[in-house]
């Protein structure tokens, strides 16, 4: 059996158990997996650009905001419908990766996380600026009446996970899509080795360019989709910490893996829910945890696991 | 030997359980006339890390207090209370997601507690959805606005708006009729600067100028410049860390001529007024929704208040002097609590299939007097804006405490209401 098919194979039955989970879980459950495949799609969009193409970004909060804004704005002021405002926050999160995709490019290694981290900060600042429509800090709700598509309501908790699910597919047969032809080839080139990757006649820039737009869609496309499900719009999203959240995600799974940002979402947001009805400290034990993690699973856990078995 | 020795080892665990069950006889009889003797689970979200977490400690110790008063008293409907707390880190994302927790996991009946704004707009979705009544201790005007849903409520601490608007009433006629405004440029700030310049004028007042301060800002020197000359009064209401800096500049600048000086308390929550660097607001005027230290003219409530959660007459834990309240809010907590056994009992509360008719017996609630339920002060309930209105207290620094010198009436803070929740379908 060819790498391509396992991982066809691998990829297909994890969505297949997904489903079937919609329908087993307990409630609570159901709406944890649900908030996590979305939040998994953001750690996907990161991992595009991490995980594969090996730039380092701080900022990527700004495209997980500008999906949710895009979205919610368009829901909000111009009345738009879920599908549209969806392809607003697309359109919104596209531009916006681009505009810092050839700005921020221009630069290498920490200088590029340092300047994907300003850009950020300056979305943050641009939400709390513009007050009078985003609420500022307070954010704003979108109407459970409006989240709606053909009469499907997206508020009802299968309803709300299914949806989750198709958003969480896309992005990761889009990616493991992605990675099997040469495009993703060359993605890893450059970030295993750039100028090899020049001098073999590839061009590098417009790679890179092309990973921070897919990878900045990605994430806007999880910022919309979290705003539409769970019907809240708001600048802690656009914050610094939303930016090394995914970071993290990655990194737990496994960067360059396909669902290792899956697990990695995962495993963290059970480790913190678990341990903080334990203890007020309950990040303490994230950050041990973290810690080892970083000392003995290098790879991450998925990593880890391909490493040491199916490798 | 043995036999005997089996039959006093029987005879003393016999003794035992009698014992066991006679000293638990007062619990049982004064649960015994609920159909069900299981507690009413009430899910308290709690701010304990983040930004929230000094609001976050004290609301805990109040919410355990008045537990306790409310279960030595028979409970809700007979059964004990219990509170299911859970840090929400000060994020609207994991508020949320305790929400859920509350609803499907833990079996809570209600959720409470909820300050920062943020928080609350992140999580009335899931409670909409869930169908989980929430109450909220927000002091936010998300809910009066009709930003949010029908099983949000706000009924035992007053909102932002009505806070502003009746403090220019008094400004306007005591302090001076030319203000100018600091404040941090967010929503919080954004809000008093919308309802209190309005408020001024219709009290004949103007505001000179809006200086809205940057969240990301460490030192102020370089906006005191901005203040017009004129200024009889400046209003400010920076929050955060940065305040005791704020002050502190403020006064280098001034120096022994200033103008007068109105303030949120909400700047100084949690925070020392002898504080160094604090001096220069000595003679200055703070909004306080509960005075901090205890007045000559304390009532009875209060000091009850005070015992039960633990504060001395300076506002401080008992325990350590150092370790100042959050005064001015955390009485929303006691009061929301009574509200919810108020309710629950007017309902007939079972359990969760009564949630509509919970919600239902809270939106039929109008005038609250002032009690050992409510030692803040008369309360009045509209249950259309789901939104409670009060009294509000004026202070005055005087000697490095705060000396109340005005309090308002509720008329002062009632405006026209902007929805109507109970027209909305459960």
């Amino acid at each position: 059996m060819s790498i391509g098919t396992r991982s066809t194979i691998l990829h297909l039955g994890l969505i297949a158990l997904l489903f079937v989970l919609a329908f087993v879980l307990p409630s609570y459950h159901q709406g944890n997996l649900a908030r996590i495949m979305v939040l998994a799609t953001y750690a996907i969009g990161y991992n595009v650009l991490f995980g594969y193409t090996g730039l380092l970004s701080l900022g990527h909060a700004m495209f997980f905001g500008a999906g949710m804004y895009g979205l919610g704005l368009a829901m909000q002021y111009g009345g738009l419908g879920v599908i549209p405002a969806f392809a607003v926050a697309l359109i919104c999160a596209a531009v916006l990766s681009a505009v810092v995709a050839l700005l921020a490019l221009r630069t290498i290694g920490v200088a590029f996380m340092i300047v994907t981290l300003m850009f950020a900060q300056a979305g943050y600042l641009t939400v709390l600026y513009f007050g009078a429509w985003t609420r500022g800090d307070e954010g704003f709700v979108i109407a459970q009446s409006a989240r709606q598509i053909a009469g499907l309501d997206l508020t009802a908790p299968t309803t709300r996970y299914l949806a989750a699910l198709l958003l969480f597919s896309a992005a990761l047969l889009i990616t493991a899509r992605m990675m099997q032809v040469s495009f993703g080839s060359v993605l890893i080139g450059v970030r295993e080795n750039e100028e090899r990757t020049r001098m073999l006649g590839y061009d590098v820039f417009r790679h890179k360019l092309a990973a921070v737009i897919i990878s900045g869609t990605i994430s806007g496309a999880a910022g919309a989709g979290y705003a539409v499900l769970f019907g809240y719009v708001g600048a802690t999203f656009t914050s610094v910490q939303y930016s090394i959240f995914p970071l993290l995600w990655v990194l737990l799974g496994g960067a360059g893996t396909t669902i290792g940002p899956l697990v990695g979402t995962l495993f963290m947001f059970y480790l913190i829910d678990y341990s903080s009805g334990l203890t007020n400290a309950y990040m303490l034990i994230a950050g041990v945890v973290l810690v080892l993690l970083t000392l003995f699973a290098r790879a991450g856990l998925v990593g880890e696991i391909r490493k040491r078995w199916v490798a | 030997m043995t036999p005997k020795l089996m039959t006093n080892r029987r005879s003393v665990l016999k003794g035992a359980a009698a014992g066991g069950l006679l000293a638990a006889a007062p619990l049982a009889a004064r649960f015994a006339s609920a159909q069900s003797s299981a507690p009413i689970k009430i899910g308290f979200q709690q701010h304990s890390t983040g930004i929230g977490a000094a609001y976050g400690r004290w609301y805990g110790r109040t919410t355990e207090a008045a537990v306790k008063m409310i279960n030595d008293a028979g409970g809700i409907n007979g059964r004990p209370v219990e509170i299911v707390a859970e840090d929400d880190g000060t994020d609207p994302k994991r508020g949320a997601e305790v929400l859920e927790k509350f609803a499907n996991q833990s079996g809570c009946d209600v959720a409470f507690g909820t300050l920062f704004s943020h928080v609350v707009i992140g999580s009335a979705p899931a409670a909409g959805e869930l169908k989980l009544p929430y109450f909220v201790v927000s002091e936010g005007h998300h809910v009066a606005s009709g930003m949010l849903n029908r099983y949000t409520l706000q009924p035992g601490i007053t909102d932002v708006k009505s806070q502003v608007q009746a403090m220019a009433p008094y400004v306007s006629e005591n302090l001076g009729k030319k203000v100018t405004m600091i404040y941090p440029d967010f929503a919080f700030g954004h809000d008093h600067r919308d309802y209190f310049s309005a408020a001024i004028k219709e009290q004949g007042g103007e505001v000179l100028e809006m200086i809205a301060i940057p969240p990301t800002e460490t030192s102020f020197t370089k906006y005191f410049p901005k203040i017009p000359r004129d200024t009889e009064v400046i209003y400010h209401v920076m929050v955060g860390p940065a305040v005791l800096t704020f002050v502190k500049e403020l006064g280098e600048f001034f120096g022994p001529s200033r103008p007068e000086i109105f303030g949120f308390i909400d700047s100084l929550e949690a925070v020392d007024l002898a504080s160094p660097g604090l001096e220069f607001l000595e003679g200055t005027y703070f909004w306080e929704g509960n005075p901090r230290y205890a007045q000559e003219d304390q009532t009875s409530h209060d000091k009850m208040f005070r015992e039960a959660v633990g504060v001395d007459a300076n506002g401080a834990s008992v325990s350590d002097p150092k370790d100042v309240s959050t005064y001015a809010h955390m009485f929303g907590c006691w009061e929301t609590l009574h509200v919810i056994k108020a309710g629950m009992e007017a309902a007939g509360y079972q359990g969760p299939e009564d949630r509509a008719k919970l919600i239902e017996a809270v939106e039929a609630m109008t005038d609250m007097p002032q009690s050992d339920a409510h030692p803040q002060g008369p309360k009045r309930f509209n249950g259309k804006t789901h939104q409670v209105f009060g009294v509000q207290y004026i202070s005055k620094v005087e000697e490095g405490k705060l000396v109340k010198v005005h309090t308002t009436s509720i008329e002062d803070t009632l405006y026209p209401d902007e929805v109507d929740y109970t027209s909305m379908s459960f």
